[in-house]
């Protein structure tokens, strides 16, 4: 059975959390976004996004492959507005550059894998994080593994349908929509929030 | 072959239909002519052999670009996941044991978030070998992980075959999709099928929206392969797997919307609020319809729930419908009645549920049987 008060919060969750769609939260259709599960307005989700980057002591961009190559036409131009996005934060870009589990270990000053992302924020005192650019499936995969055993407050700029595992879910992201975020963390910061 | 040009979905889906006089194989055969599939393998096992005969003839038209036969079942559905890794739409089909021969694959299919079309003409699976009519093969389905669509009629399967390509194909989505019907009821028997123009066909498959890495070697992401986390004993290898899992479980959810946006609900009702309720799937749909028609004009206050998505399964709908009836009665065609012990996991008042009346082997189910049911159940 569906349970229609689960919340999509910062974790600790706990020792195995459910993925949030098998909880009753529902992908946003397009024009609209996630904030913790509810639907909203994609320009109001994006303000939050801004205030929860600017707040975090250690915000951090986890860029996936889809953005850290430059595969087909415009990946590049977008991969320049994810960069100066982060710079306007002020928040750091660790790679998410494979998705192949790492043994023994990876390092995680440098990197982060979807399969132990964990060790990445725990090492690195990450409080909020972005992904970008990582295929829908594996940013589910660590999303939810981050609910359940860390403190970040986890954010999601997909080019595809969203992610109701992510805290905040934008969907259908392109090069326009990067640079309309990076002026709306421009303004916050410049507005002092 | 007919010049053929791609439309949107709803266009092809609402397109002036025209109605054909057809078997079930046939109908397969004239959704696969307008789904714009790149690539189909087959291997034969009665009852589905006709239908993969049939869509090698699209292959030999020209409306399909690759199709060879397999060396087996399991053979099959391995080079099938191999054209979906590579990004190539494809379709296959298979029955009864050849549904079990390959049963490893199908699971696999949904782990690998593979949007791969295959249809199930089933068939008893039992020793003694048997080739009837028969859906216990669907029990043992029902926990691979792929999306499961029953058939009623061949107009319910030329349908759902199409809709399964786009319902797969989400990237929210993209698992698999087995639209199942009741070999040799429906495959081998003539019906009214209404069919678009031939020369429409389905948009192509954009792989690079795939939740995925596209295995496609001219492409940068292709060396991000799957390893498996098998061999790994530790926690992180644990963790990993069973968000893994819970992924592909979110993937069967996020799927309820596309079934709705182009199959309608999950079920379909007639009279649910009655005090006696009829839940099947497949042709037991059909003879429950009978059965209701001729009980009701008995007087008796008899309602019809048509569940058409197995997986992901209506609960919170038949849960509701549940509720509110005297009793349910849900026929099928296998021994175990796992449709049955699917209501009542669902259900809040289990001892209201007749789990019945079965019948298997190949056997068919006359409405009468249903009646007596309904007969017993009412006094």
């Amino acid at each position: 059975m569906l349970s229609k008060e689960y919340h999509v919060v910062r974790g600790p969750e706990g020792y195995l959390p459910p993925a949030a769609a098998s909880m009753g939260v529902v992908l946003p259709d397009k024009g609209s976004a996630l904030v913790e599960g509810c639907v909203v307005q994609t320009d109001a989700a994006m303000e939050l996004i801004a205030d929860k980057i600017l707040s975090a002591k250690n915000p951090v961009f986890f860029p996936g492959p889809l953005v850290l190559w430059a595969w087909k036409d415009g990946i590049a131009e977008k991969a320049k507005a994810i960069k100066e996005m982060a710079e306007a934060a002020e928040a750091k870009l660790i790679p998410m550059p494979d998705y192949r589990p790492k043994y023994p270990m990876i390092n995680p000053a440098i990197e982060i894998n979807p399969n132990h992302p964990n060790l990445t924020i725990w090492h690195n005192k990450i409080d909020v994080c972005v992904f970008i650019g990582v295929h829908c499936h594996y940013a589910n995969v660590a999303l939810k593994m981050i609910r359940g055993g860390t403190e970040c407050y986890t954010i999601a700029l997909c080019a595809e349908a969203g992610h109701e595992d992510a805290m905040i879910s934008l969907r259908d992201v392109r090069l326009e929509d990067l640079q309309k975020m990076t002026q709306i963390i421009k303004r916050r910061k410049g507005e002092g929030k | 072959m007919i010049e053929q040009r791609v439309v949107e979905p709803l266009q092809l889906f609402n397109a002036k239909k025209e109605p054909q006089f057809i078997t079930g194989s046939e109908a397969v055969r004239e959704a696969i002519r307008r789904a714009n599939v790149e690539m189909a393998i087959s291997y034969p096992i009665t009852p589905q052999s006709e239908s993969m005969h049939l869509v090698g003839d699209l292959f030999a038209e020209g409306y399909i670009k690759e199709y060879f036969r397999g060396e087996n079942e399991f053979a099959v559905m391995s080079s099938i996941a191999g054209a979906s890794m590579a990004g190539v739409r494809v379709f296959t089909a298979t029955g009864g044991p050849g549904t079990l021969r390959a049963f490893e694959v199908f699971s696999t299919w949904a782990g690998a978030r593979l949007p791969i079309v295959c249809a199930f003409m089933t068939r008893g699976i039992n020793s003694p070998l048997t080739i009837q009519p028969d859906t216990i093969e669907m029990a043992f389905m029902l926990d691979t992980g792929i999306l499961m669509l029953h058939a009623e009629t061949a107009q319910d399967l030329h349908d759902m075959l199409l809709s399964s390509f786009m319902i797969a194909e989400q990237t929210e989505v993209h698992i698999p999709v087995g639209v199942f019907v009741d070999g040799f009821f429906v495959t081998h028997t003539r019906d009214k099928v209404n069919i678009a123009p031939a020369d429409m066909k389905l948009p192509p498959y954009d792989p690079y929206s795939s939740p995925v890495p596209v295995m496609d070697m001219e492409n940068v992401p292709f060396r991000q392969m799957r390893d498996p986390f098998v061999m790994k004993s530790n926690y992180v290898s644990y963790s990993a797997h069973a968000s893994w899992q819970q992924e592909v479980m979110a993937a069967a959810e996020r799927a309820r919307k596309y079934i709705n946006q182009y199959l309608g609900e999950l079920i379909e009702t007639e009279n649910p609020d009655a005090d006696i309720l009829l839940i099947g799937s497949g042709t037991a749909v059909s003879q429950s319809r009978e059965a209701m028609a001729i009980a009701r004009s008995e007087g008796f206050n008899v309602g019809l729930v048509k569940i058409k998505s197995v997986r992901p399964f209506p609960a919170q709908e038949i849960k509701e419908l549940v509720k509110h009836a005297k009793a349910v009665i849900v026929p099928e065609f296998n021994r175990v009645g796992w449709l049955a012990r699917e209501i009542k996991s669902v259900a809040e008042e289990t001892t209201k549920i007749v789990a019945g009346p079965r019948v298997y082997g190949g056997m068919t189910m006359p409405p009468e049987m249903i009646l007596d049911e309904i007969r017993r159940t009412s006094v």
